[in-house]
């Protein structure tokens, strides 16, 4: 590679003057990944630092850039499918979820009503999964080794469950346009209740182990704060948003799926630093395992699958549809010019959107934050890149 | 709204409808800045949900740029789009929203569409030196700029 193309680089004659003593006061730029175990994959941020405190950053991006809009236009929409679960890898079920909904609109069809709660129950499993794998790594990140065996321990249930009832743990592919492809397995709405009671007194002892420990707190509050306000200017969706005060879930804004049907509430918290959002996660997580329990309890019966046609050709026209993704919002704009093949597909993704907002969080604070801030920011380097 | 803003904007609205009971409006390029602030100041589109590109090879106007808007106090969505011909810029909307900063920033890198008025206008996701825009639809799908691969990854072919 050549120079690193930011903006930040200071002139490297200032350093070797001899004229400087050894506590000057230089500005010093430092590098930090693409290979870096806290920046959650293929992430490269270069800091400018005035000792330990931070002066500015800036990502550079697209180590996993793969082209997946472009991929999108050259595939039939049937054929598309599976590759947006490799945007948010451990989220795919929302990513599926999305974008299956936004060309059942596309093609004015809906999935059936069990078809609906059978993707709100895997979604939420999702998003405990998604949340899980964070609060692991990112406790990880800063020091506390317990929570991540705790956190990845209890996810290893969803997964055995998306596998009993797919075949895959990760990429699960487990929606059509139209519903779903697979009946659910016998014994499912057990395993599901199962591991509702299973993981609830879990969540408790995550927050056992971290909550009220002085390092922990000491660590995250008044770490990386932004104001609602300057999310909404930033775009900042998700968790990220709720933590700084906005109630706002699109799930209650513009429900999709069967979401409208179940009583949960919006967590949210005021302070908008780094303990505020792992406030908002851990919440989030009860609110899911709320969701779970009422869909399972009443799965209706018929058919899982819509009538569709077996090749998918929307009319002339476009969509934009989104979901709560377990990051934020993550959208489908979908272009259909009446062919087999989308004309392009844009997808609106959280993590990318999300992680624009580093720099305002970290400036001022100390180089160790930025770690914190990372995590906290709960991004998925696939997603960014596409 | 849309009365309204009609009567202020004219000819520069050719266009305001809606499909699948999404709003869209169609402008004048020289028209976008002033409508979109309108809409952020005056109708309380505050959010910048997505900046993004569409080309169309045949037209004369290649390009449509999208900007998606939502309203938190409206729990509303309009999609504002301007044609762009090969030549010219889109405005920049960063000053509006600083959400606009990269989202800009990957139409340009995509489809080579420059914002007029955006802080930093470079590359996102490919690297600085990269020829071409992938997203055009004369852009192949296994196209690679070759001598770019050749000189910095050290391999033949990337594919």
């Amino acid at each position: 590679m050549s120079n690193p193309p930011n903006t930040l680089a200071p002139s490297h004659q200032d350093l070797s003057g001899h004229d400087q003593t050894f506590l000057d006061t230089n500005e010093l730029v430092l590098n930090m990944g693409p290979q870096h175990p806290s920046t959650h994959g293929v992430l490269r941020v270069v800091l400018k630092l005035d000792g330990e405190k931070v002066l500015g950053t800036e990502c550079i991006i697209g180590y996993l850039h793969r082209g997946v809009e472009k991929i999108a236009e050259h595939r039939t929409y049937t054929m598309f499918n599976p590759y947006v679960d490799r945007m948010d890898y451990v989220a795919a079920v929302s990513n599926g979820l999305g974008y299956c909904e936004a060309v059942e609109k596309l093609l004015n069809v809906e999935a059936p009503p069990r078809a609906r709660y059978v993707r709100v129950i895997l979604t939420e499993l999702n998003r405990l999964a998604s949340h899980m794998l964070w609060l692991g790594t990112h406790a990880l990140d800063i020091g506390a080794i317990t929570p991540l065996f705790y956190t990845f321990r209890d996810r290893e249930e969803v997964l055995k469950i998306f596998e009993k009832y797919c075949g895959a743990r990760l990429t699960t592919h487990a929606f059509r346009i139209g519903g779903c492809l697979y009946e659910t397995y016998e014994g499912f709405e057990r395993e599901v209740k199962a591991f509702v009671a299973f993981v609830t007194p879990k969540i408790d002892e995550y927050e056992e182990l971290l909550t009220t420990n002085r390092i922990w707190v000491e660590r995250t509050k008044g770490v990386g704060v932004i104001s609602g306000k300057d999310c909404i200017d930033l775009g900042v969706t998700g968790p990220l948003l709720r933590a700084s005060g906005v109630k706002w879930d699109l799930r209650k804004a513009q429900p999709y799926a069967a979401y409208s049907e179940f009583d949960f509430e919006i967590p949210t918290r005021e302070n908008g630093d780094t303990y505020d959002r792992y406030m908002v996660r851990v919440a989030e997580m009860r609110q899911s395992l709320r969701i779970i329990s009422q869909a399972v309890e009443a799965i209706p019966e018929g058919p899982i699958m819509a009538k569709i046609p077996k090749v998918i050709k929307p009319p002339v026209g476009e969509i934009y549809h989104s979901v709560e993704a377990p990051k934020g919002e993550l959208g489908y704009f979908i272009v259909s010019d009446g062919s087999t093949q989308p004309y392009r597909v844009r997808v609106r993704p959280p993590s990318f959107v999300n992680l624009q907002a580093l720099d305002k969080m970290v400036r001022g604070q100390m180089v160790a934050d930025v770690v914190a801030v990372i995590g906290t920011l709960d991004i998925v380097l696939g997603e960014v890149d596409r | 709204m849309v009365a309204r803003l009609k009567q202020h904007y004219g000819e520069a609205i050719r266009e305001a409808s809606s499909y699948l009971g999404q709003n869209y409006l169609i402008v004048d390029r020289s028209a976008g800045f002033n409508l979109l602030q309108e809409l952020r100041d005056r109708e309380q589109f505050d959010y910048l949900v997505d900046v993004t590109a569409l080309h169309y090879p045949q037209r004369e106007q290649q390009f449509e740029v999208v900007w998606i808007l939502y309203s938190f106090p409206r729990n509303e969505r309009i999609r504002v789009k301007a044609l762009i011909s090969e030549h010219e810029n889109a405005p920049s909307v960063t000053t509006l929203w600083s959400a606009a900063n990269w989202l800009e920033r990957e139409v340009f890198d995509m489809f080579g569409v420059l914002f007029e008025g955006h802080p930093d206008m470079r590359r996102i996701l490919l690297p600085e030196g990269w020829k071409g825009h992938p997203l055009r639809k004369d852009y192949g799908i296994i196209q690679q700029d070759q001598e770019w691969v050749q000189a910095n990854l050290g391999i033949e072919s990337g594919q």
